[in-house]
């Protein structure tokens, strides 16, 4: 399909060397790696390869410490209830206020079944605060779950330093990276991260296919049981085309790594200093100074998000938004509000997020499109007054219910 | 991505009588900022007869809220003030062809926007009665404020009486476990603890409907769309009522047509506005037969 494709924190197309790599894995080598026979034997050693190859990209000690799953959602929700199983003793969580849904959707059920969920807040910025956290940190808890890089503005939260932190504490700690594998370089050996989750479609790798990381000597119990599979840490026939498939992404990714922290990041800052400085009531959210190369996340006040979305879309550009409306809910995004964005510029949050397929060209033909779009829009809005906002914007508006 | 009728994307993309009206007599801000949908409605009304001369809209908002907006404009013009009120929201979803279940609420904002604006107009003060919580039912649009006061009120105790009241639940049943946790929460308030597997109160029609006045409205709500089906050389009518279940036949065209499953759903929606009840519509088996000898 042609259109340019800004969504990639989305998700990723798969390299073609990807499914090259992966289809034989459907028909001639369709073992069971856990038969005796030739037919598992061969898939048995492809999984052994794409485990050292994930290994490699985290920077793991050992490729025992891979553990594949179906998904970041998966590898999440095995980890934190894998650390409350083992520490029985211990019944409180920190996390923060901008994860994923599939740590704060988790930490919401928890709550209800008898846990304390510390959330640690976040300023202006997006960043955290350390004291907060420290202040948190007890005998009680049992996990700490903080991402490594926001899904939505891109920042980094410092987790290297915080897993040191929690370990001094005798707390267990997990990131969920899904983010920041691929993009930012890892060595898990060095760190005292206990659990780490990775998906694979964020790395041009398939859909379904997703890995915990388990450093060696973390206490563990497993969320699905029954077969040996993953020596016993997570049964269930293994997905082994899509472990192929993950440890060609996985070694793609590492020699990219410079790449997209160069040219990525370069195209990156290029779109977003064209569309600031084209776009008058534009600001950039989350923290420039520190975040994934290929993210950025820009206000557009006095706008929605969704038509954006809409007209973007009408010109072959897809991107995504922190509106209501585009996620079905009926308040913006979650981390827009934890960074106090005001509504009328969280609404109008757009995230572009782009890949190491990404182009000059298709760079050049969003920073000519997008204001006049934003433009359009504004003449639409309430807000609005000939070039620029009305004097005092909430008070030229302010309807019944706001 | 929304499953926007061509309708709506029109009057999105192209979005009629969309700025400011420079002598507008009546003007009506609605909306909420937190929702991120807001809407300024303005009228010019010619003062002798109440006529509408020109509308126009401002809006922040999603595709279908302007879409929503844009219609409402286009629907009013050249109407008087009375028989502009008779617009309701369903009237603006349906010039545009339909809305997703959890877009209802900007062809709602478009009604209040038009009272709000009117009002303005006559000197009054327009007040809003509308709040609006968390979307819970999404297949019929019920959201959590609404299921609380009306378990509240009724003194409800299962999911399935909160269904018979509000229609939650009806559907897919995907948020009968968010409609549990509302049932914990105000239970508690009156000091009592849910319990699941509690016998809904007696299937009390709802409304008071006695079986004929039911009877009559589900004819009358088949009545309405005997018309259109006619046109298409169809026909449908009531065979039974039993309970929730409404049986009919659909005879000509319609028998074995591959959009019968359509239109029944359709039908199937019209009949649980009309009753405010939830209700399964079952084509009987003497149109299957039919069905069987068209389609060997």
């Amino acid at each position: 399909m042609e259109g340019i494709y800004f969504d990639n924190n989305a998700t990723t197309r798969v390299d073609e060397a990807v499914v090259e790599a992966m289809l034989p894995y459907f028909t001639e080598q369709f073992g069971n790696p856990s038969s005796m026979h030739s037919f598992g034997n061969k898939v048995g050693l492809a999984i052994k390869k794409a485990r050292m190859q994930v290994q490699e990209l985290l920077g793991a000690e050992h490729d025992s410490e891979i553990i594949f799953t179906s998904c970041g959602t998966e590898s999440d929700s095995t980890a934190i209830l894998s650390a409350l199983k083992a520490q029985p003793e211990r019944k409180e969580i920190i996390t923060t206020t901008v994860e994923h849904p599939a740590i704060l959707t988790l930490c919401a059920y928890l709550e209800k079944e008898g846990y304390k969920v510390h959330y640690l807040k976040v300023d202006g910025k997006g960043r955290l605060d350390l004291d907060e956290y420290k202040k948190l940190l007890s005998d009680q808890t049992a996990v700490v779950s903080v991402m490594w890089a926001n899904n939505e503005t891109g920042t980094f939260f410092p987790v290297v330093e915080m897993a040191e932190l929690a370990n001094a504490a005798g707390a267990m700690f997990h990131t969920d990276a899904v983010q920041a594998v691929g993009k930012v370089p890892l060595n898990l050996k060095d760190t005292k991260i206990d659990m780490l989750s990775v998906s694979g479609h964020k790395l041009h790798a398939p859909k379904g296919i997703g890995v915990l990381y388990l450093k060696r000597g973390t206490r563990f119990r497993p969320l699905l049981r029954g077969g040996h599979q993953e020596r016993g840490r997570r049964a269930g026939t293994e997905n082994t085309t899509s472990i192929v498939g993950l440890g060609k992404a996985a070694e793609m990714a590492l020699e990219a790594m410079a790449f997209e922290n160069t040219e990525v990041a370069r195209l990156r800052d290029k779109l977003e200093a064209a569309i600031l400085a084209k776009v008058p009531r534009s600001f950039v959210t989350g923290n420039p100074d520190n975040r994934l190369p290929n993210t950025s996340n820009i206000a557009f006040e006095f706008i929605e998000g969704e038509a954006i979305l809409l007209l973007l879309n009408k010109f072959g550009i897809a991107a995504s938004s922190g509106s209501a409306c585009t996620s079905g809910s009926l308040e913006p995004s979650h981390v827009m509000r934890a960074m106090g964005i005001p509504y009328t510029a969280a609404h109008g949050t757009v995230r572009f997020s782009l890949s190491r397929y990404s182009t000059e060209a298709e760079v050049d033909r969003v920073i000519a499109v997008v204001p006049e779009i934003i433009a359009q829009l504004r003449k639409l809005s309430p807000y609005w007054e000939g070039d620029g906002p009305a004097a005092e914007p909430e008070k030229a508006f302010a309807p019944t219910y706001a | 991505m929304w499953d926007y009728s061509d309708k709506v994307k029109e009057h999105f993309f192209q979005p009629r009588n969309a700025g400011v009206l420079a002598d507008a007599n009546g003007v009506g801000d609605v909306g909420s900022i937190s929702c991120g949908d807001a809407l300024r409605l303005m009228l010019k009304v010619e003062p002798e007869t109440d006529i509408i001369l020109d509308a126009h809209f401002q809006t922040f908002g999603c595709g279908s809220a302007i879409a929503s907006s844009s219609a409402l404009t286009e629907m009013i013009k050249g109407k008087t003030l009375d028989e502009a009120l008779k617009v309701s929201n369903q009237d603006i979803a349906d010039y545009l062809d339909g809305l997703p279940p959890e877009k209802m609420h900007c062809s709602v904002m478009g009604r209040e926007a038009l009272q709000a604006a009117v009002a303005n107009y006559r000197g009054e003060v327009w007040s809003d009665d509308h709040e609006e919580g968390a979307l819970v039912c999404k297949c019929f649009a019920i959201d959590a404020v609404l299921i609380e006061e009306t378990i509240r009120a009724n003194d409800l105790t299962s999911v399935q009486d909160v269904t018979n009241y509000t229609k939650a639940g009806g559907g897919c049943s995907s948020c009968h476990e968010g409609i549990e946790e509302i049932l914990v929460k105000v239970m508690s308030e009156r000091g009592e603890a849910f319990k699941p597997g509690t016998p809904a109160k007696e299937e009390a029609k709802p409304a008071g409907m006695t079986n004929l006045q039911r009877i009559r409205k589900i004819e009358a709500v088949l009545e309405m769309v005997r018309p259109q089906l006619k046109r298409d050389g169809g026909d449908i009518e009531l065979v039974d009522v039993d309970g929730k279940t409404i049986y009919v036949n659909m005879t000509g065209a319609c028998a074995g047509c591959q959009m019968e499953a359509l239109t029944l759903q359709g039908i199937q929606q019209k009949l649980m506005e009309e009753l405010k009840e939830f209700i399964k519509i079952v084509p009987t088996k003497a149109g299957a037969l039919s069905r069987a000898t068209c389609h060997p």
